[in-house]
């Protein structure tokens, strides 16, 4: 087995993770993520000019195109204290949907884009649909050839960010073959946006109803990269959610911890029972390991092969580590921890929405498997 | 210290190794090899494995960057560390002094005097005088610190009651660095400790052999009844046994003496047991087509690389910021119970095969698997339990109050 990989790390890494770490956590107290959820747009817009002017979208685009010219591995520390934070923005959605762009868009479509994006523009992927697969090779909205264009029809759903993203990436079918389309928001005719109900009630996302929407034929990405993309997509986003899932699991940890340090019963501080304990250090350690993949997945992004079963652990152990830490954490507050007040809820939801979104640990696992032992 | 030798020097060095333990190694002596010190059960293995440091030592593999003064190398620790690879490289036997070389060693370089040093490096690095530990008793096992085997000065004697259990190696060593109390009004239970350097071949001292849960031998209990011992066997001054202790813990992470070099426990080669999945079958089927058993062991796939890559992120401080001893202090727990449990898993392969033990010829692999597994638990128990290893885990890197 040659294609387990490896740990390192990069000076601007290092950099990113000490900017973001402070960042994050200024701009992102939990009475802010808290008065964030009750509002429509779901994110400060001052925060989020701020990422676009500290070049964060722009980290992994490449020089010729306005970018930085790094790689995935330096987003990764930021989209950690994000997770961390709590700190919901459209950041991931539109990190994603440039490497989409990067992956199977043609020149001219990279080069329409990724400037704006690189300066603080906000995309994202309308990838998911009503059949619940995370299989995204599994695609039943449609595009057909008209005179005025490629005519769409079908329902995506789960399109995060959708109403402060000025392009949306769809895939459709055209012809028997997925492939995407790059529609812009501004485009879309009225009520083609529905706001969902999420579980996740720090991020927003809608359904997209594709009918009556046509786009120009050199909106559809290269054809024969459509493989590549799917691929791209898969990996790019869940090194993004493995890191905010990690981030997360930091958070819930240590928001468990404080609670065990000062609440008593018994006469005793509830952190010396040894059942709360000692599966607060199982927690612990599975999260160090999830951690450990993290960086390990963003040293190996790029490598063929050994790239892809690197942010596959990481999906999965950090999946797994997110849910089981906050699971507990809700046990582990008592009747605070039913209420809606107490943090631990705010994680357990996040981690479910994530896992939603890229495929839960299993999932993983069962891509993983195929990898390993085939 | 020896100077930091150039990359053709090192070379040259690892070279050598290299063509010694090809040529010296011996993997199949004709009997099962213990995969620890702790297993050590039978003359034949006892007489292989000493022999067997004995040569490497002579060879200059073995304590190349202690002291030539006292018997090593007096080498740079690097030139011990390129060796040591060599070692691994041909899955050559463990080294059998483990308590010597391990523990007792550096304690002794550190702190002993210049006496003691001449006295007892070289007989211990040549595993001519095995070394064991006395440390728990039958009653104060995990509670360590209230160990109760009597040391009473009389002249420029000690006078020794009590006993000792699970003393791996007890009945071959003729030494043993034994936790003993010295004041039984101390003002709590660990300034009443003392250390000594205690020798084992003397009247009043016996060993009974235990059986393990393997069937085999490897610790016995040591009884000591009115043992006399000259009152410099006492190291590090009365009432500081328990600091002693504590200081051969510190040096397992080689911060201050250089390591001996060698390993005293095989690591399992946790690649086998995916051939030995691949090999195995259910229902007529490859037993990785059992979606069950493949998620199990994907599991086990992601938790052995984590582990494997936590060992380098432990070395990166820039990765370890915010908790630093966590990764650390966690490696005991997070590696032994993950073997006990992956061993385990491991039986499951084997269907009906699962009921044959060592000694028949119808086990898988001659038995390995089961001794594996039944053996894991000298890691889990042994060294501080694991639930002990949570505790110290929680109070020392994550702040929770201890359990009183
Ligand atoms: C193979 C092997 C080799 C050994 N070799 C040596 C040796 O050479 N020299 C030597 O001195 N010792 C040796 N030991 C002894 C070993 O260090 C002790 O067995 C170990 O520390 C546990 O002590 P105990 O057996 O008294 O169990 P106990 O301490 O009685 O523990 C019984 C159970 O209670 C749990 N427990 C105890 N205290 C707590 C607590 N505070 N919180 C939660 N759970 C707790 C334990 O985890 C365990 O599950 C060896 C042990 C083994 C298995």
């Amino acid at each position: 087995m040659n294609n387990l990989g490896d740990i390192g790390t990069t000076e601007e890494q290092i950099e990113l993770m000490d900017v973001a770490t402070n960042f994050c956590r200024d701009k992102s107290p939990i009475d802010k993520v808290r008065a964030l959820m009750e509002d429509d747009l779901g994110y400060d817009p001052d925060v989020w000019r701020e990422i676009g002017e500290l070049g964060w979208l722009a980290i992994a685009i490449p020089e010729a195109h306005d970018g930085v010219g790094l790689s995935m591995a330096e987003v990764v520390p930021i989209a950690e204290q994000m997770g961390r934070n709590l700190l919901s923005t459209p950041f991931g959605s539109t990190t994603i949907a440039a490497q989409a762009l990067l992956a199977g868009g043609s020149g001219a479509q990279q080069a329409a884009w990724l400037p704006k994006i690189a300066a603080g523009t906000a995309a994202t992927l309308a990838l998911r649909e009503d059949h619940g697969d995370w299989d995204l090779g599994h695609v039943a909205s449609t595009g057909k050839e008209t005179a005025g264009g490629i005519a769409l029809s079908g329902k995506k759903q789960l399109v995060r960010w959708a109403d402060s993203a000025e392009l949306i990436i769809a895939s459709v079918e055209v012809e028997g073959n997925v492939r995407f389309a790059m529609i812009e928001r501004s485009e879309l005719p009225d009520g083609a946006l529905r706001r969902e109900a999420i579980i996740d009630e720090t991020a927003r996302s809608y359904e997209l109803t594709l009918d009556g929407v046509t786009v120009a034929v050199d909106a559809l990405f290269d054809g024969n990269r459509a493989r590549e993309t799917i691929e791209k997509i898969e990996l790019a986003a869940g090194l993004i959610h493995a890191a905010e899932m990690t981030g997360g699991s930091q958070a819930v940890i240590d928001y468990t911890l404080e609670y065990l340090k000062t609440r008593k019963q018994f006469d005793k501080i509830i952190g010396s029972y040894q059942a709360l304990k000692h599966p607060t250090v199982d927690n612990y350690v599975e999260y160090e390991k999830a951690r450990t993949h993290l960086y390990s997945a963003a040293h190996s992004w790029g490598e063929q092969g050994r790239g892809e079963v690197a942010v596959r652990m990481a999906a999965a152990q950090a999946h797994s580590s997110y849910s089981r830490a906050a699971d507990r954490s809700i046990q582990f507050h008592g009747g605070f921890g039913f209420t809606h007040d107490c943090d631990a809820q705010l994680h357990r939801r996040k981690a479910i929405f994530d896992g939603a979104l890229i495929g839960d640990a299993a999932y993983q696992r069962s891509k993983l498997a195929g990898l390993l032992f085939d | 210290m020896a100077e930091k030798p150039s990359a053709a020097e090192l070379k040259e060095f690892g070279d050598a190794a290299d063509a010694w333990f090809k040529e010296n190694t011996v993997r199949d002596p004709g009997f099962m090899l213990p995969l620890t010190f702790m297993e050590v059960s039978t003359d034949q293995q006892f007489d292989f494995l000493r022999d067997w440091q004995r040569k490497v030592y002579e060879a200059g593999f073995l304590g190349a960057s202690w002291p030539r003064e006292y018997g090593g190398g007096g080498m740079h620790s690097e030139y011990q560390r390129v060796a040591t690879r060599a070692m691994k490289k041909y899955d050559a036997p463990i080294m059998i002094n483990a308590i010597g070389n391990g523990w007792a060693g550096p304690l002794i370089l550190d702190l002993g005097s210049e006496e003691q040093k001449q006295t007892y490096i070289k007989g211990m690095l040549n595993a001519e005088d095995i070394w064991c530990q006395g440390f728990s008793e039958p009653e104060h096992g995990s509670d360590l610190g209230n160990a109760q085997l009597k040391a009473v000065k009389e002249g420029d004697e000690y006078v020794l009651n009590g006993s000792k259990i699970w003393t791996s190696l007890g009945d071959r060593a003729k030494y043993m660095i034994l936790l003993a109390r010295t004041d039984f009004e101390a003002e709590n239970k660990y300034k009443g400790l003392s250390f000594f350097l205690n020798p084992m071949k003397i009247d009043g001292i016996s060993t009974s052999r235990i059986k393990k849960l393997t069937g085999e031998y490897g610790f016995v209990q040591t009884f000591f009844t009115d043992a006399r011992i000259s009152a410099d066997c006492l190291f590090g001054g009365e009432g500081n046994g328990w600091s002693m202790a504590m200081k051969t813990l510190e040096y397992e992470r080689g911060a201050k003496v250089k390591p001996v070099g060698g390993y005293f426990v095989k690591e399992l080669d946790v690649m086998q047991i995916v051939e030995l999945a691949k090999n195995s079958m259910r229902n007529g089927k490859p037993l990785l087509d059992d979606p069950v058993m493949r998620d199990k062991m994907t599991q086990y796939m992601i938790d052995i690389q984590a582990l494997n890559l936590n060992n380098t992120r432990r070395r990166m401080p820039q990765l370890m910021q915010d908790k630093p001893m966590g990764l650390p202090l966690m490696n005991k727990l997070a590696r032994t119970e993950l073997i006990r449990e992956l061993t385990e898993f491991s039986l499951g392969f084997q269907g009906t095969k699962a009921g044959y033990y060592v000694g028949d010829e119808n086990a898988v692999d001659d038995g390995y698997w089961h001794r594996s597994y039944l053996n894991s638990f000298s890691a889990t128990i042994g060294g501080g339990t694991s639930e002990i290893q949570r505790n110290i885990v929680a109070e020392h890197a994550l702040g929770l109050p201890k359990t009183r």
